[in-house]
């Protein structure tokens, strides 16, 4: 029976005399009356050296101290601490130099909402270290492949685990683990494992940064999903914009194959396999599996049509299993946790419906007007407004929150009305976005949401490979849509235009990138109507972004006369002698913003 | 460097002997100073504060205190961020640091065991699922 926490008191001489033996009965009997005596064990110890601050209570793993504990204290103790997981801090141990006890980590909102699975080693492993991820359980899960599980098992077990494919689409990893398997053993032709680290979407860095904290899970990752496909090649296709995680996975690759965890006969057994880093240019299209294999066999990266699957007839036409990074680091712990232990967290139920249900944890790069900024873990199916305001700590400069973005290019905008919307793949999705990789875009007051979509669709015009016409002209009719609507020459109708391609484009491209491009327009259209029929009607943007529309004033009680920004300003447009009131020529301002961003009395404003 | 091809048994030799090495506990070192060194870090700087955490520790000519490195703590928002170790005590996370910040943290907690509490932001690991 495994305990999740023991609390040891101290039995020594001195805590003895203090009364430790009649708060030893006290514990055992609040544990026991709040139905924990399962969970948490009791034990006296020999002395712990601290006998001026006896009785000593330790709780591990904790290792938090508690001193001069009474009988009295026990049951706020284990309703505080064994039952909510804070510190009781009344009897909390403070070293005389440490008066003020600096908080736990778990009470930092940002840290105490997030579930470690995928970034379980951050900040702990020295990633350059093959031998550090040894020492915390790395390979144990490919050991018990290799020497416990056969290939149907190890399938069978990603699949009864719900894991779905976190690049974005969210497909269920052991089915399409086994349509390889199959595939490759109908042809008779061996098939390849690879690892998509082409991240692309604007404001996303989740692969690299679980690339950079734990290269060495992904390689046991591909060679377990090798071993249950039957490859004995694999590929991780990187984007040349991220030096460093290439150069640690570089470097984990070679000391993997030093110790025999890659190339032939791993771990003494007789299965072989070997992972080749190559790099990508960088292309957004490259991230979408035909394109990505298309580039991998050296050929202009462009999707092709998915009548046949790549599960099939992928990378030179071998059947090809095609994995995100934060999926191939998914497998190692659910192989040594159990299929159970993942599906415990997340939403739905897919013990009969892989598509049922969303499980385990989900990595975020939490980006944009947000006061923390950063990568993040969360079960999946915690809300929208735990992920912003616990975590991320609210919006930047106190100001109103307005929309997020999530799923890069190919997402959508949620308002503040589906704040309280489970995260996961298929509440996403009906609410007109998407999981997409776990880029997370959260915009405030002062976003103008059609400029915000025009964003995104001339970043995917830029991108789009061009193969397909309903991708490459429908996003530049998009584009030129939008940019009017921004420059104030928008017409009633654009809106019902705007939807009619994003219709087209949906039913028609080639690649999901393609038919999911129009998300980031369709979604604002769809929650933020108002800001667009008032740039059309009005000729206003709420957001104060669209240039043509506002202006440059300078509030005259509060401006003083600094000359800060008239030193600043580029084009010459702020008149004013020193210490006296100073005023904006509108014909020479460029509305650029130098001037609010060194005014000292914030006298200048957007009208 | 050629090692030898490991075997189920052996890769659990070495993970019970660097197991020690990943914890102050086992005597190998008395302290552990982490740099944590991801992209963001290294853009806001962390080089330059390994570099300076690793002066101190020459400066100091302590044999039982290891310097060394670690991927993004996940706040980005805050790097260049290092989390100290001290036997017997949770790890101190350590945030929006400088060279002179490092240097007084070497000092004053790592040598010295008091925590640099204007510095600091929190204490205790993550919770893993």
């Amino acid at each position: 029976m495994a305990y999740r926490a023991n609390v040891l008191i101290c039995g020594g001489t001195g805590c003895v005399s203090g009364g430790s033996f009649a708060v030893k009965k006290a514990l055992e009997t609040e544990i026991e009356k709040r139905g924990l005596k399962n969970e948490i064990m009791v034990i006296a110890t020999g002395c712990q050296g601290f006998c001026g601050e006896g009785p000593i209570v330790i709780v591990q793993p904790d290792g938090v101290l508690y001193c001069k504990v009474n009988v009295n204290d026990v049951p706020q103790l284990v309703e505080e601490h064994l039952l909510k997981g804070r510190p009781y801090k009344k009897k909390l141990y403070t070293s005389p130099v440490e008066k003020a006890p600096i908080p736990a980590l778990k009470e930092i909102p940002f840290f105490a909402k997030q579930r470690l699975v995928v970034l379980r080693n951050r900040g702990l492993i020295d990633p350059e270290k093959i031998e550090d991820y040894i020492a915390v359980d790395g390979f144990a899960a490919l050991a018990k492949c290799l020497t416990e599980m056969t290939p149907e098992s190890i399938i069978n077990e990603i699949k009864k685990s719900g894991l779905r494919g976190r690049g974005g689409g969210g497909f269920p990893t052991g089915i399409k683990w086994e349509s390889c398997r199959k595939a490759a053993i109908h042809r008779n032709v061996e098939p390849v494992v690879i690892c998509n680290a082409d991240e692309g979407d604007p404001g996303a860095f989740m692969d690299r940064s679980t690339i950079e904290c734990d290269p060495c899970a992904i390689i046991e990752g591909m060679t377990i999903g090798a071993r249950a496909i039957g490859a004995k090649q694999g590929f991780v296709y990187i984007r040349q914009e991220y030096p460093l995680a290439r150069e640690r996975l570089a470097k984990a690759l070679e000391q993997a194959r030093s110790y025999g965890l890659l190339g032939d006969n791993i771990l003494g057994t007789d299965f072989s396999f070997d992972i080749k880093i190559v790099q990508g240019a960088g292309a957004f299209v490259c991230g979408e599996s035909t394109a990505l294999m298309a580039s991998l066999e050296g050929k202009v990266g462009e999707p092709r049509a998915k009548y046949i699957h790549t599960v099939e007839y992928g990378y030179e036409n071998r059947p090809s299993c095609l994995n995100n990074v934060e999926t191939w680091a998914n497998v190692p712990p659910i192989i040594l946790r159990g299929a159970e232990w993942f599906t415990s967290m997340g939403t739905g139920d897919v013990s009969e419906n892989p598509w049922g249900g969303s499980k385990g944890t989900k990595v975020f790069s939490l980006a944009g007007n947000v006061n923390n900024t950063g990568l993040i873990e969360v079960p999946m199916g915690i809300t929208l407004r735990e992920i912003i305001f616990d975590i991320g700590g609210g919006i930047a400069k106190g100001k109103k929150f307005k929309a997020v973005q999530t799923g890069g290019p190919s997402g959508g905008f949620l308002p503040e009305s589906c704040i309280d919307l489970p995260v996961d793949f298929d509440s996403l999705l009906e609410a007109g976005t998407m999981m997409g990789s776990g880029g997370m875009v959260v915009a405030d007051e002062d976003t103008c949401m059609v400029d915000s979509a025009k964003f995104f669709v001339s970043f995917l015009m830029e991108e789009s490979c061009g193969k397909c016409t309903p991708c490459r002209e429908g996003l530049r009719s998009m584009y030129n849509i939008l940019d009017a609507i921004t420059k104030g020459k928008g017409k009633e109708e654009d809106i019902e235009t705007l939807q009619e391609i994003g219709e087209v484009m949906m039913d028609c491209c080639l690649c999901a990138l393609g038919s999911s491009a129009p998300n980031p327009v369709i979604s604002t259209i769809r929650y933020f109507k108002d800001e667009y029929l008032e740039h059309i009607r009005n000729k206003k943007c709420p957001g104060k972004v669209c240039k043509a529309m506002i202006i440059y004033k300078i509030n005259s009680e509060l401006c003083n006369g600094c000359h800060a920004c008239t030193k600043v300003c580029p084009s010459d447009a702020i008149i004013g002698k020193q210490k006296e009131l100073h005023r904006i020529d509108v014909q020479k301002c460029i509305k650029c913003g130098a001037c609010i961003d060194v005014c000292p009395q914030e006298a200048i404003y957007k009208e | 460097m050629e090692k030898k091809k490991l075997t189920v048994s052996e890769l659990k030799n070495i993970r019970q002997e660097f197991q020690e090495h990943l914890t102050v506990r086992a005597g190998v070192a008395r302290a552990r100073v982490i740099i944590h060194m991801g992209t963001c870090g290294i853009a806001a700087g962390a080089r330059e504060i390994l570099n300076a955490a690793l002066k101190a520790l020459e400066e100091s000519q302590s044999k039982d205190v290891i310097v060394t490195t670690s991927s993004c703590a996940g706040l980005c928002s805050s790097e260049p961020m290092a989390t100290v170790e001290i036997q017997h005590e949770p790890p101190v996370k350590y945030i929006n640091l400088t060279e002179e910040k490092i240097r007084k943290i070497f000092k004053e907690h790592v040598l010295g065991g008091k925590i640099v509490k204007e510095y600091a932001l929190a204490t205790g690991s993550e919770t893993t699922a």
